[in-house]
């Protein structure tokens, strides 16, 4: 892991890169830093993941473990999506996480190759997985469909505001009347 | 649904969609479909097979789309979540230690490295220290777990590819090592053995004598599976040189475990960062060379012998002390005390109706699985129960690499590989 200085001077790095890059008025690609338990966590700006996973690469974070969301109900923003960086060579882990609000939970996907024609391959499944369970949308992923829940499911059901149980079983004698059964 | 009297008010009993699907399936031969057409050339013609998910090779309910041309794969797509149960969501609702054995059945052939994972998240952020000997503990059942995983893999692979008898002789090794979590636990699968903290009991008086004998027996049954398949003719013509992968691809799908370490990458979480006490012990990483499905099935089966090695250096050298973290914030107080002592009895039920709490925080917590990096990142608000657990599996990110091992090669071969890449869809749906 960085230590506590190590992960400020990467978020420093990563601040003045995204600020050289900015056109218009200059936004903070790196929101907050957290070092907790001895680990240590990026919280970016949603607009510069791309870049962010892409320059932490070029330092040696180059195995994405994985893609998970997480949901921060009751606070706003509540949605969240952390990317685990590994670098292998130096047995370093940091975590980037992004947060976004339920009414545009929209990101750009990682997945895909982008300008420098490297994408994440790895995060194909799990930002799928991340789309069925919390909603959130991953901008630019060629086939977002939901993965585990049925494809004529409504909601997200890991959202912390969706209902524990009830859920009716279908048969062959209630699938007109069952809810999602018919399209 | 009032949308599909809409759509499909003409039928009198309103039809889904589904239904709707599978009534336009025709049965006429095929020659008269075809007829309908111009000439076609049924040489080059792509067909879509649906594979599973009621497959015995599926190794579950793998459900794939294989598009083959001829008998040549050319595209595949794995349809996933047949045995969804939404154990993350279930875990929310439940309090630290009741969500262990939920948990547990995510992987339900791993079950040691579920708790152990989820587990040592907790720990982590509640800053709990686990004794030297629960961690010893720890390390035997994981690596009891990682062989009787194993054995499960070798017993079904060589079944696909056409063995049977081997079958028989994995689940009798097998049985001897679920004898032994029996012994420790009362339960020979998904035990609850593993607690926050440490382990539920100490082993009983017997455990050891019963370990040392499978020590001395094991490495000598895992000598006969590698003279039964190694020199059988069939088994080797199916792996060797079919579908390999190279580990830069592997790695950029992220797929870690014997798949990686079979492309000569020797990555183990239990050498590069250790958990456990993992560092005690000696033992080697083994790797191939091309990564084929011979190194995939050779990789597995010499980390049968590592395994045994690590057990007997952990049943040497364990040490003696408390089995269970003393913190009575965290675990439950001996049963003794609970006759004596007032303080005991308010622990004792504090812990048993409302559970710990634990400081808001988050963590990814990843170790070796029998399939990979197995990661729990687990969200405390600061209640009792946790506020979203999820676990990076495995075997739900290797996955992916399936589609890039087998374009290309044949349909038998895609069996191998499916096999080989060793799937275990309780902890792909969750």
């Amino acid at each position: 892991m960085p230590d506590a200085t190590g992960l400020e001077l990467i978020a420093r790095d990563l601040r003045a890169a995204a600020a050289a890059d900015a056109t218009d008025a200059p936004s903070s690609a790196v929101v907050e830093t957290i070092f907790f338990r001895g680990r240590a966590t990026l919280v970016v700006e949603s607009a510069h993941i791309r870049t962010v996973l892409a320059s932490l690469r070029e330092r040696g974070y180059s195995f994405l473990c994985s893609v998970h969301g997480v949901d921060h109900y009751p606070h706003e923003p509540r949605l969240g999506v952390c990317y685990e960086l590994l670098d292998m060579r130096t047995v370093d882990r940091i975590t980037v996480k992004l947060l976004l609000g339920s009414d545009a939970a929209e990101v750009d996907s990682v997945y895909p190759d982008g300008e420098d024609g490297r994408g994440w391959p790895t995060a194909n499944h799990q930002e799928r997985e991340v789309y069925d369970m919390f909603g959130v949308v991953f901008r630019g992923h060629p086939d977002l469909r939901r993965i585990l829940m049925p494809e004529d499911y409504e909601g997200h059901p890991l959202r912390r505001d969706f209902p524990i149980g009830g859920e009716p079983v279908i048969f062959t004698y209630n699938e007109h009347t069952t809810l999602g059964s018919a399209q | 649904m009032t949308a599909s009297e809409e759509s499909g008010g003409t039928s009198a009993p309103t039809m889904s969609e589904y239904r709707r699907r599978e009534q336009s399936v025709t049965l006429a031969p095929v020659d008269e479909q075809l007829a309908e057409g111009a000439e076609r050339d049924t040489h080059d013609e792509l067909l879509t097979l649906n594979f599973g998910p009621h497959h015995p090779a599926t190794h579950g309910v793998l459900r794939l789309l294989v598009t083959l041309q001829g008998e040549v794969v050319r595209d595949i797509k794995p349809i996933i979540g047949y045995v969804h149960t939404g154990i993350e969501k279930t875990a929310e609702d439940k309090s630290y230690w009741k969500v262990i054995p939920v948990i547990e059945r995510m992987d339900y052939l791993a079950y040691y490295f579920n708790a152990m994972a989820y587990c040592a998240a907790v720990e982590a952020l509640a800053e709990v220290e686990v004794p030297p000997r629960a961690q010893y503990l720890r390390v035997i059942h994981l690596e009891l777990n990682r062989i009787a995983s194993h054995l499960i893999w070798l017993g079904t692979s060589a079944l696909d590819l056409g063995a049977v008898s081997i079958f028989l002789y994995c689940l009798r090794e097998r049985e001897l090592i679920l004898d032994l979590f029996e012994m420790s636990s009362g339960a020979r699968m998904h035990t609850r053995y593993f607690q926050v903290g440490g382990v539920i009991e100490d082993i009983p008086r017997g455990f050891e004598a019963r370990l040392r004998e499978f020590i001395e027996v094991m490495p000598g049954r895992a000598d006969e599976y590698g003279a039964i398949l190694n020199s059988n003719e069939i088994i080797l013509q199916r792996l060797r040189g079919t579908c390999p992968l190279d580990a830069d691809t592997l790695l950029s799908l992220g797929v870690t475990g014997p798949l990686l370490r079979a492309a000569g990458h020797p990555w183990d979480l239990r050498k590069a960062d250790p958990y456990s006490s993992y560092e005690h012990f000696d033992f080697k990483i083994p790797v191939g060379t091309t990564g084929d499905n011979y190194d995939r099935y050779a990789v597995r089966l010499a980390e049968i012998y590592e395994s045994v090695k690590i057990l007997e250096q952990a049943l040497d050298g364990l040490p003696e002390g408390p089995h269970i973290t003393e913190d009575r914030k965290i675990a439950l107080p001996p049963r003794h005390e609970l006759a004596t002592s007032m303080e005991a009895l308010i622990h004792h039920f504090k812990l048993v109706t409302e559970g710990f709490r634990v400081p808001p925080g988050e963590i990814y917590l990843p170790i070796e699985s029998p399939r990979g990096e197995l990661g729990c990142y687990v969200r405390s608000d600061g209640s009792s129960k946790p506020a979203r657990v999820h676990m990076r599996d495995p075997s739900f990110v290797n996955l992916q690499a399936l589609s890039h091992m087998v374009k290309g090669s044949y349909i038998a071969d895609l069996i191998a590989t499916v096999a080989m890449l060793d799937p275990i869809l309780g902890g792909i749906d969750r």
